[in-house]
C-alpha cells in the first residue's frame, strides 16, 4: 500500500471530467492533481466555467470523474460503486452551499437534527447534539427559529452546524459567502477558518470573493478546467501534531496511514 | 425523517387540503359504489336468505327468485313424503297490480307463504305480526313503501289484483331490487292477488327444511332422484344464482363496480398529482438530502410516510362522510351497506392507493442528481 501524507485527507490524481451531449464533448476538468489537507482552509478560485464547482462535486463524491483517481482519507473512492458513495458523504464530508439549502419547514435545531437522522442518530440525542452544534456556531438562542426568521449569515451558520452534524473531517463549501453582506460573510469565513485550524478539519471552499483571500491557507487557481497556480494564503496555518492525533472521522473511516 | 415528512406535508395547507379532498372524494365514491353493490346483492336475494329453508324446489329453468313459475303441487307432496324432509311449504312469488285508495296503481311483488310455518316469512316486523296474516285478505308491507303504496297505518284498505285487502302489519328494511315492493300474504290470498284463475293446487316454489341427521346437499340429491321437471337448490345456491343474475347478467353490478373502479383511478390520479407537486416543490431539499448522504431508501421512507399520513387522515374523513351517507340511505330505496370488513378494506385500499400514488414521486427522487445542489 502506498504511503500517504497523514495531513492529506483528499488526494486527487489526474482528475478529468468530460460532459458529453450527443457528439459534443465538454471538458470541465483536465488532469487535475490536488491535495486537500487537514487543518487548512483551501480556497478554490477561478472565473466562471473554470471547473471549480465540478471539482468540488467530484471531491465531495457527488459527481464521478471521467478519468483519474480520488482518495478520501486513504480510501480510493474511484473504485467504489455508485451506491457506496452516500456512505462516504455521510461519514467523511460536510457540505455548505451558496444558497444555504436549509429545510424551510424545520427549525434550525431540526435542520441540524435531520442531518443526524440521515446518519441514524435520532430522538433526544439528535436534538441535544443539534442544539450543541448551533451553540458552537453562535446560534444557540436561535435553535427554535425557522429559516425564514433568520438573516442570511445566520442561515449559513445553521448550514455549517448541519454540515458538522456527522463530525466530518472534511468540509466542502460552495461560495458560502456569495449571498451575504461582508459582515455576515466575514463571520462565516472566520468560522470556517476556525473549524480548520482549531478542529483540524480539511476545509475546501469555492469562492469568487476576493475579500476572503486573506483567510485562506492555500489558494488554488483554476482556469479552463486546469489548476494554473497554487499559492500559500496570507494566513498560512501549520497544523500541529496534537490536533492531527484527534483528526475527526478517523474512527469511522478507514484509518489513515502515516 | 418522520418530522420532515409531516412538516412538508402539512406546511402547505391548501395543497394538503386538496390532497385530502382527492382522497376523501375517491374513498367516498368507492365506498358508495361498493356499498351499493353489497346493498343490491343483499336486496336481490333477501327473501331467499331469510327463508329459513334448507332447499328450494323451483320450476325447471327458473334461474332467479323474481321469475317464479307455477308448477303442480303434486311435487309438494312428493317432496313432503321424501325421507329426510322435516317440513315443506308452498311458496308464491308473482307480480300484481296494487291499487291505492286514490285510484293510482303500482306494481308489487306478492309473496305467499303459510304464516306460522316458520318458512318464507317476512322479518323485521315492526307493527302487527306475521300471525295477523292468517286473517283473510290481509297483507304486510314494508314501511319504506308507505308513500309509494299509499298506506299509512294498520287497517288501511287497498286493492291488489282487483281483490280487496287490508294492511295488518309493517316490516322495516325489506327492499325490492325490482322497485316493485314486496307484499306478504298467506299463500291462498297470494294466488287470489296474482292470478285468480289459477287453482290452489299449484305453487311457484317449495321450501324444504331438512331433518336432523341429513345435510341439505344429501337431501338435495335425494329429492333430485324423486322429483322431475324441477330444479332443486340449496338456499345458498339459489341466493347466489339470484344475486349473479341481477348483478352480472343485467349489468347492474358491473355498472356500480365500474364506477367504484373509476373512483379508485380518480383517487390515485388526484393523490399522485398532489404528492408529485409537493415533491417537486421540495425537490431541492431531496437533492440536499442526497448530497448529505441520504440513501434512496431514506427518501422513499419520507415519501411513503407522507403518503401513509395522507391516507390515514383522508380515510378518517372519508369514513365520517360515508357514515352519514350510509345512514341517510337507510331511509331510501337503495341501501348502502358498509360492513366492518369493508371499512377495514377501505383502510388498506386508502394506504395502497396513496403509496401507489407516491410511486411517481419515488421515481422522481430516485433520479435526482445530488450535484443539483451546486447549481444556482
Amino acid at each position: 500500500m502506498r504511503e500517504i501524507n497523514r495531513a492529506s485527507v483528499i488526494r486527487a490524481e489526474g482528475l478529468s471530467k468530460i460532459y458529453r451531449e450527443g457528439a459534443t464533448e465538454l471538458r470541465a476538468l483536465r488532469e487535475v492533481d490536488l491535495e486537500v489537507r487537514a487543518g487548512e482552509l483551501t480556497l478554490l478560485m477561478g472565473p466562471s466555467g473554470s471547473g471549480k464547482t465540478t471539482l468540488l462535486s467530484i471531491l465531495g463524491c457527488i459527481l464521478r470523474a471521467s478519468e483519474g483517481n480520488l482518495e478520501i482519507l486513504g480510501e480510493d473512492v474511484s473504485l467504489l460503486r455508485e451506491k457506496e458513495l452516500p456512505r462516504i458523504r455521510r461519514e467523511a464530508i460536510g457540505f455548505v452551499f451558496q444558497g444555504f439549502n436549509l429545510f424551510p419547514t424545520l427549525t434550525a435545531a431540526e435542520n441540524v437534527a435531520l442531518a443526524l437522522d440521515v446518519r441514524g442518530v435520532r430522538g433526544a440525542t439528535a436534538r441535544q447534539r443539534g442544539e450543541e452544534l448551533l451553540a458552537e456556531v453562535g446560534l444557540g438562542e436561535k435553535a427554535r427559529s425557522f429559516p425564514a426568521d433568520l438573516s442570511g449569515g445566520q442561515k449559513q451558520r445553521v448550514a455549517i452546524a448541519r454540515a458538522l452534524a456527522g463530525n466530518p473531517p472534511i468540509l466542502l463549501a460552495d461560495e458560502p459567502t456569495a449571498a451575504l453582506d461582508w459582515t455576515s460573510g466575514r463571520m462565516v469565513i472566520e468560522l470556517l477558518q476556525r473549524l480548520a485550524r482549531e478542529q483540524g478539519r480539511a476545509v475546501a471552499m469555492v469562492t469568487h470573493d476576493p475579500r476572503v483571500l486573506s483567510f485562506g491557507d492555500r489558494i488554488i487557481h483554476l482556469e479552463d478546467g486546469r489548476i494554473v497556480r497554487e499559492e500559500a494564503g496570507a494566513s498560512k496555518a501549520i497544523a500541529s501534531p496534537a490536533f492531527l492525533e484527534e483528526l475527526p472521522g478517523q474512527s469511522s473511516i478507514q484509518a489513515v496511514a502515516l | 425523517m418522520g418530522l420532515l415528512a409531516r412538516r412538508n406535508l402539512f406546511h402547505d395547507k391548501v395543497r394538503f387540503a386538496v390532497t385530502l379532498t382527492g382522497i376523501v372524494f375517491a374513498l367516498v365514491l368507492i365506498i358508495i359504489q361498493f356499498g351499493l353493490f353489497l346493498g343490491f346483492m343483499t336486496t336481490t336475494s333477501n327473501n331467499v336468505d331469510h327463508s329459513n329453508a334448507d332447499l328450494w324446489v323451483v320450476f325447471h329453468g327458473v334461474g332467479y327468485f323474481d321469475m317464479g313459475r307455477n308448477f303442480s303441487e303434486r311435487k309438494f307432496y312428493q317432496a313432503l313424503s321424501t325421507p329426510g324432509v322435516e317440513r315443506a311449504e308452498k311458496y308464491m312469488q308473482a307480480f300484481a297490480r296494487w291499487k291505492r285508495a286514490d285510484g293510482s296503481v303500482e306494481n308489487v311483488q306478492v309473496i305467499g307463504f303459510h304464516p306460522g310455518s316458520g318458512l318464507g316469512e317476512p322479518w323485521n316486523v315492526v307493527q302487527g305480526s306475521v300471525a295477523d296474516l292468517k286473517q283473510e285478505d290481509s297483507v304486510i308491507v314494508d314501511e319504506l313503501y308507505r308513500e309509494k303504496l299509499g298506506v299509512e297505518r294498520i287497517g288501511d284498505r287497498i286493492e291488489i289484483g282487483d281483490h280487496r285487502a287490508r294492511v295488518v302489519g309493517f316490516t322495516r328494511g325489506i327492499r325490492s331490487f325490482t322497485t316493485s315492493p314486496f307484499i306478504y300474504a298467506k299463500f291462498k290470498n297470494s294466488l287470489d292477488y296474482t292470478n285468480p284463475e289459477s287453482s290452489e293446487d299449484s305453487t311457484a316454489y317449495i321450501l324444504v327444511k331438512a331433518s336432523a341427521g341429513i345435510t341439505p346437499p344429501e337431501l338435495q340429491k335425494r329429492l333430485r332422484e324423486r322429483l322431475t321437471d324441477v330444479d332443486i337448490y340449496t338456499t345458498a345456491e339459489f341466493s347466489r344464482k339470484t344475486r349473479f343474475y341481477w348483478m352480472f347478467t343485467t349489468g347492474a353490478g358491473l355498472a356500480v363496480l365500474t364506477a367504484a373502479l373509476m373512483g379508485l383511478v380518480v383517487g390515485v390520479a388526484v393523490v399522485a398529482q398532489t404528492i408529485y407537486a409537493a415533491t417537486m416543490d421540495h425537490i431541492r431539499e431531496y437533492g440536499t438530502l442526497k448530497a448529505m448522504g441520504a440513501t434512496n431508501r431514506y427518501l422513499y421512507r419520507v415519501l411513503i410516510e407522507q403518503a401513509v399520513w395522507s391516507a390515514l387522515l383522508g380515510y378518517g374523513l372519508a369514513m365520517i362522510v360515508a357514515h352519514f351517507i350510509v345512514q341517510a340511505s337507510e331511509k331510501g330505496g337503495a341501501i348502502i351497506l358498509m360492513p366492518w370488513s369493508m371499512s377495514l378494506g377501505m383502510l388498506i385500499l386508502a394506504v395502497v392507493m396513496c403509496v401507489a400514488a407516491a410511486l411517481v414521486s419515488i421515481n422522481k427522487v430516485t433520479r435526482i442528481d445530488p450535484a443539483m445542489v451546486f447549481r444556482g
